[in-house]
């Protein structure tokens, strides 16, 4: 009770919780679950943007695509180290991902059909990620705040990057200013969707709210996106694919059609574009590399040996 | 504050990830060309050290999302970077040399195969394709990082201050490059029975390409002090692969050097049938959109 008390204080007095502090099983359990999502979805993430790389247009695109999906490779090593604090595992972690137990962010399961995709997804992607992550900066749990501090830092230069290649594309040809509006078209709605179900049907939010793991909802989130790239789509000279999209000077804020759910609860359950592509491909590298893990701990573990004899 | 502070304003060169300021890396270096040299020679010769940096880099990259670990992802995406970075300042300095107005993306994407200078060792599909895997892949590094290594060790006192400059630079990476595929040939040799094995398969892939390293060139040969004679590396590239062989109790493989096609290998253009499909994939985007700007 005590103890139970402390935690509550300390949350609600906006201080970190950190791993050798007591704390209830539910918050732990929702943790580990969001934190192991969120790691999963920076690795799943590696895919759709890696599938460029061989085929970047110019040296300087591709080292800086590479660059990118390996900065998407540190952040997964950063969440699942924090995962790891709270006493989750990162090889069992990666199980239930590949045996689809844990789920990663939907984004991911939409295709990449262009390079201009690669901008898109720095743009819209990157930027939705930032807006959901920035408030995670100051969550309750010390180990993913900080890691999220680092994380956002990268991401917004990630969203920097996406959006001067679509700038110096829409300065281009014909043929490349096409390509960033057929990639925008299929992208925004998508993006949309990255922050969640709609507040009245999400079940997670209430009590991640009380914990301060989460502190807007959905839809304050989104809508917040949605304000923040509406001048950014203007200054790029691209148009958002949605006809009911207007400036609301009596709310403040953009008005915006209706997100699709159908289509979000379908790729959320498992039928979106590359669900299973995206999951056959980890776990095939995973499955691939299992001789290769087993061979540097049968070697670590002989070395300790010689030591330990020595 | 927020995250998107300055976004829309994006009229300054900002700090790119790494990689990607490669003309602040060689800053205040003379670009001027040596006095008395071939330019056609010097042009080559870049690309022959340019061509293998790229070539190799691609195929590393392949490696990206598929790696036996995550740690391993990031460590061969950083090997690839470095290699990347290194064949735009020689691709670069290629254009330079050729006077032609060209420039490292003309290079990269609009020569033809029999154009392209590398040694065949870089190009074969060793991992995560089907023509080999993870052990393919470091046998190769080993390999090349090791020979690489000697090369750029001599280089830096090139009479051409740019492939000074590149080498000095290329020193400090390689050497991390050579140690990571060093530390990996112990493990796995030293790991499990399957990994050896793999290993020792790895070694073999590669060893057939090992030769061709070390064939001098005439473009070498033309131009004294400024390239380095290949020929003058093996006995170095010998005694640490013997180290590193001998570390993990392995044996140098007992495999012939692969013939050249009438005398001609991958630093006169002619390749594997494997160079084509690789630069199929790497040059598609560039060459379908004429006139774009990335
Ligand atoms: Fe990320
Ligand atoms: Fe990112």
């Amino acid at each position: 009770m005590e103890l139970e008390h402390e935690f509550e204080r300390v949350v609600a007095a906006d201080h970190r919780v950190e791993p050798r502090d007591w704390m209830p099983d539910g918050y732990r359990r929702t943790l580990i679950r969001q934190i192991a999502q969120h790691a999963h979805s920076e690795i799943i993430g590696m895919q759709p943007e890696g599938n460029w790389i061989s085929r970047a247009p110019s040296l300087r695109r591709k080292a800086i695509l590479l660059a990118k999906v390996q900065d998407e490779a540190g952040h997964g090593l950063y969440l699942y180290a924090a995962a790891e604090t709270l006493g989750a595992d990162r090889e069992d972690l990666t199980a239930k991902l590949v045996e689809g137990r844990q789920k990663y962010s939907s984004i991911f399961n939409y295709p990449t059909l262009t390079f201009a995709d690669v901008g898109v997804i720095g743009w819209l992607v990157d930027g939705a990620a930032i807006v959901n992550q920035v408030p995670l900066c100051r969550t309750s749990y010390g180990p993913y705040a900080r890691a999220m501090i680092r994380v956002c830092k990268e991401e917004s230069f990630h969203q920097r990057q996406g959006y001067e290649l679509l700038l110096t594309m829409m300065r281009g040809t014909q043929a490349q200013r096409d390509m960033v509006q057929r990639s925008v078209d299929r992208w925004w709605w998508p993006s949309l969707m990255m922050f969640g179900p709609p507040d009245t049907e999400s079940t997670n939010t209430e009590q991640s709210m009380k914990w301060r793991i989460k502190r807007h909802t959905n839809d304050e989130l989104r809508q917040k996106f949605v304000d923040m790239t509406v001048p950014q789509a203007e200054k790029l000279g691209v148009t958002l694919p949605d006809p009911d999209l207007r400036w609301n000077a009596e709310r403040g804020h953009h008005d915006f059609g209706e997100i699709d759910w159908a289509e979000f609860w379908q790729v959320v359950g498992g039928d979106g574009p590359c669900n299973a592509q995206r999951i056959a491909h980890r776990r095939k590298a995973h499955e691939d590399g299992a001789w290769v893990r087993e061979a540097a701990a049968a070697y670590a573990a002989k070395k300790s040996g010689e030591e330990q004899v020595a | 504050m927020n995250a998107y502070e300055g976004l829309v304003d994006t009229g300054e060169e900002r700090h790119w990830a790494f990689g990607t300021g490669f003309t602040a890396a060689l800053s205040g270096v003379d670009r001027a060309l040596p006095a008395e040299v071939d330019t056609e020679d010097l042009t080559a010769y870049c690309l022959m050290l340019g061509d293998d940096a790229l070539i190799l880099s691609q195929r590393l990259a392949e490696w990206c999302s598929r790696a036996p670990e995550l740690e391993e992802d990031v460590a061969l995406a950083n090997i690839a970077l470095d290699l990347l970075g290194q064949a735009r300042l020689l691709l670069t300095r290629a254009a330079e040399a050729d006077g032609v107005a060209c420039d490292e993306d003309t290079l990269a994407f609009t020569r033809d195969e029999h154009e392209f200078r590398n040694v065949r060792l870089v190009e074969i599909d060793c991992g995560p394709g089907p023509g080999g895997d993870f052990a393919a892949t470091i046998a190769r590094l080993l390999v090349f990082s090791t020979y690489r290594l000697a090369l750029l060790q001599r280089l830096t006192g090139s009479r051409d201050p740019v492939l000074a400059a590149v080498a000095a630079k290329g020193v400090k990476e390689v050497a991390y490059h050579r140690d990571h595929a060093a530390q990996w040939t112990l493990r796995l040799a030293g790991g499990t029975e399957f990994s050896r094995e793999r290993m020792v398969a790895g070694l073999e892939r590669v060893w057939p390409f090992v030769d061709e390293l070390f064939a001098p060139h005439p473009v070498e040969a033309r131009l004294p002090g400024i390239a380095v004679d290949s020929a003058t590396l093996r006995a170095e590239v010998d005694e640490v692969l013997d180290t590193v062989f001998a570390a993990a109790s392995l044996a140098r493989p007992e495999v012939s050097p692969l013939a050249t096609v009438a005398g001609r290998g991958g630093r006169d253009g002619v390749h594997t049938e494997a160079m084509g499909y690789l630069l199929a994939e790497m040059q598609h985007v560039h060459r379908s959109m004429p006139g774009a700007t990335w």
